[in-house]
């Protein structure tokens, strides 16, 4: 670990001191790996809610009547979808179509653009968007990096809906999934967007920072009857796991392509404008793609994949581990891998090579995890 | 606050070692447990494998993490705890009881002078 006084911390350091919380360095920041346990915060995500500190991600507006055409030439999904008050999961590529962040990028009233970007990309994300704002489709657009002035909470799992409604009360306006809309909490604006990391319905909730602690152990207090905890960035990277949300730096790269990661779904080679990459993907598309992004599990007990383990098809390597850990919820290994395309169907038998020895892992659709959707269930 | 047993020497790698004639039996102590937290998988030292002070000898794996557990002392292994591998979960709750991870025949006594004891052990990871 760097020296800690060097790292960044956010605005509620002191509150996860005070909920005796494991620091540990994440990007460049001091931040809770666990409070209680990876496990049992896992869980409570799972069965009833947990709450994260994100305040490390960045927060970018751009506002312009302009803005649609530009973010278009920026990013890979089509932003001309967006409704006012709604988001979606969109790529920064470089040229070279390798990602360089993935995002969500909202669309507020009045032509403003809300982005949330990955913590440890907050300047490389700046810098490539102030470089655009140079070219001529720049003119006009109103670019702000607000990063350090806000904080961020995920309110994620089952109950988290209704502890926002305890806290909130009667007259918060409640986003659909996807969406975001502002409220005032005593007299400070909060930003609530229906989005999460963890595969279960939860909120993602923006604020200043100087409210940042109060809002933190109010939100605490108002969950504690719906049993909410605290919850670190290790049981945020089980759970993301379990739900196949990839993890930049791990599972994409600025060598991989969103193609390949498998997110073809957010990114739209049909909409006006070009942005970086699309050459590039427009190529794979027509040539196929020769290397996948595949969730693996482990065929028996043993010891857990992890990130960078090759994986064997007999003495041939056909891929590695970007991503692997035991999944909580399951109870056996899990994890993800880029593997040579003609390996990638589900029910594809493999070896994961662990310290020396291989061990039987199976290439499985994905997600691992998905919450069951309150319409399907059936009442009794 | 860690439970730090008097009659134990330990490595500043978080290792314990008990000696007991020309045999010590080894394990991680409870500061290691806690920090590494929710132990998943334990991979053991072969009988019969002659380990150095210092070497890689077993990887312990908690969700988060795998990591390396460094022989104390030198000498060859004469048994490994099996219990383990079917509840890797004891070391967390029992690290310096039922979850010894092995024993060794110390070829280079000497080695244990260099290791501390459960003051110095105290000292180190400032509790």
């Amino acid at each position: 670990m760097s020296d800690p006084a060097t790292l960044q911390k956010t605005a509620l350091f002191s509150a996860h001191q005070k909920l005796g919380a494991r620091l540990v360095e994440f990007g460049g920041w001091l931040m809770p790996v666990q409070y209680s346990g990876i496990v049992d915060e896992h869980k409570a995500v799972r069965e009833a809610a947990g709450v994260f500190d994100i305040s490390h991600m960045g927060e970018f507006f751009v506002s312009s009547t302009f803005g649609k055409s530009f973010l278009n030439g920026l990013l890979t999904n089509d932003v001309g979808k967006l409704a006012a008050g709604q988001g979606q999961y969109t790529l920064v590529l470089n040229e070279q179509g390798g990602v360089i962040d993935d995002l969500i990028i909202y669309r507020l009233p009045d032509d403003q653009y809300f982005l949330v970007v990955n913590a440890s990309k907050i300047d490389e994300d700046r810098t490539w968007i102030e470089e655009k704002l140079k070219l001529p489709g720049g003119v006009g657009i109103f670019f702000s990096d607000r990063s350090s002035f806000y904080s961020a909470l995920a309110l994620q799992g089952p109950k988290a809906l209704e502890i926002a409604r305890a806290l909130f009360g009667p007259g918060w306006p409640e986003p659909k999934r996807n969406e975001i809309t502002s409220y005032s909490w005593n007299c400070q604006p909060i930003l609530a967007a229906r989005t999460g990391y963890t595969g279960e319905d939860g909120l993602e909730l923006f604020f200043a920072n100087e409210i940042a602690e109060n809002f933190f152990f109010a939100l605490l207090e108002a969950g504690k009857p719906f049993g909410l905890k605290p919850c670190g960035l290790g049981a945020r990277d089980t759970l993301r796991l379990e739900a196949c949300l990839p993890l930049n730096g791990n599972d994409l790269s600025d060598k991989r392509t969103p193609l390949e990661a498998g997110l073809g779904s957010f990114v739209s080679l049909t909409k006006e404008g070009d942005f970086p990459g699309k050459a590039v993907l427009q190529k794979q598309k027509s040539e196929g793609i020769k290397e996948k992004l595949v969730a693996f599990r482990a065929k028996e007990k043993g010891p857990p994949p992890r990130p960078h383990y090759p994986l064997f098809l007999g003495d041939a390597q056909v891929g590695e581990a970007t991503s692997g850990a035991p999944s909580p919820t399951l109870g056996y290994g899990i994890g993800l891998a880029y593997v040579r395309a003609d390996q990638s169907e589900p029910g594809t038998t493999l070896e994961l090579e662990v310290r020396g020895n291989r061990v039987p892992v199976e290439v499985v659709k994905k997600p691992f995890y998905k919450r069951v959707s309150r319409a399907s269930i059936s009442t009794p | 606050m860690s439970n730090i047993p008097e009659q134990l020497r330990y490595a500043a790698s978080h290792e314990w070692i008990k000696v007991d004639g020309d045999t010590g039996t080894v394990g991680i102590t409870d500061h290691a447990q806690h920090e590494l937290s929710d132990i998943v998988y334990v991979d053991l030292p072969k009988v019969g494998a002659e380990i150095a002070a210092g070497a890689v000898v077993a990887v312990v794996e908690s969700v988060k993490a795998a990591s390396d557990i460094y022989s104390p002392v030198s000498g060859k292994v004469v048994e490994v705890n099996t219990d383990l591998l079917k509840k890797p979960e004891l070391v967390n709750s029992d690290p310096f009881g039922a979850a010894w991870l092995y024993r060794l025949k110390i070829s280079a006594p000497a080695e244990l002078d260099a290791l501390k004891d459960a003051a110095a052990y105290k000292a180190l990871i400032g509790d």
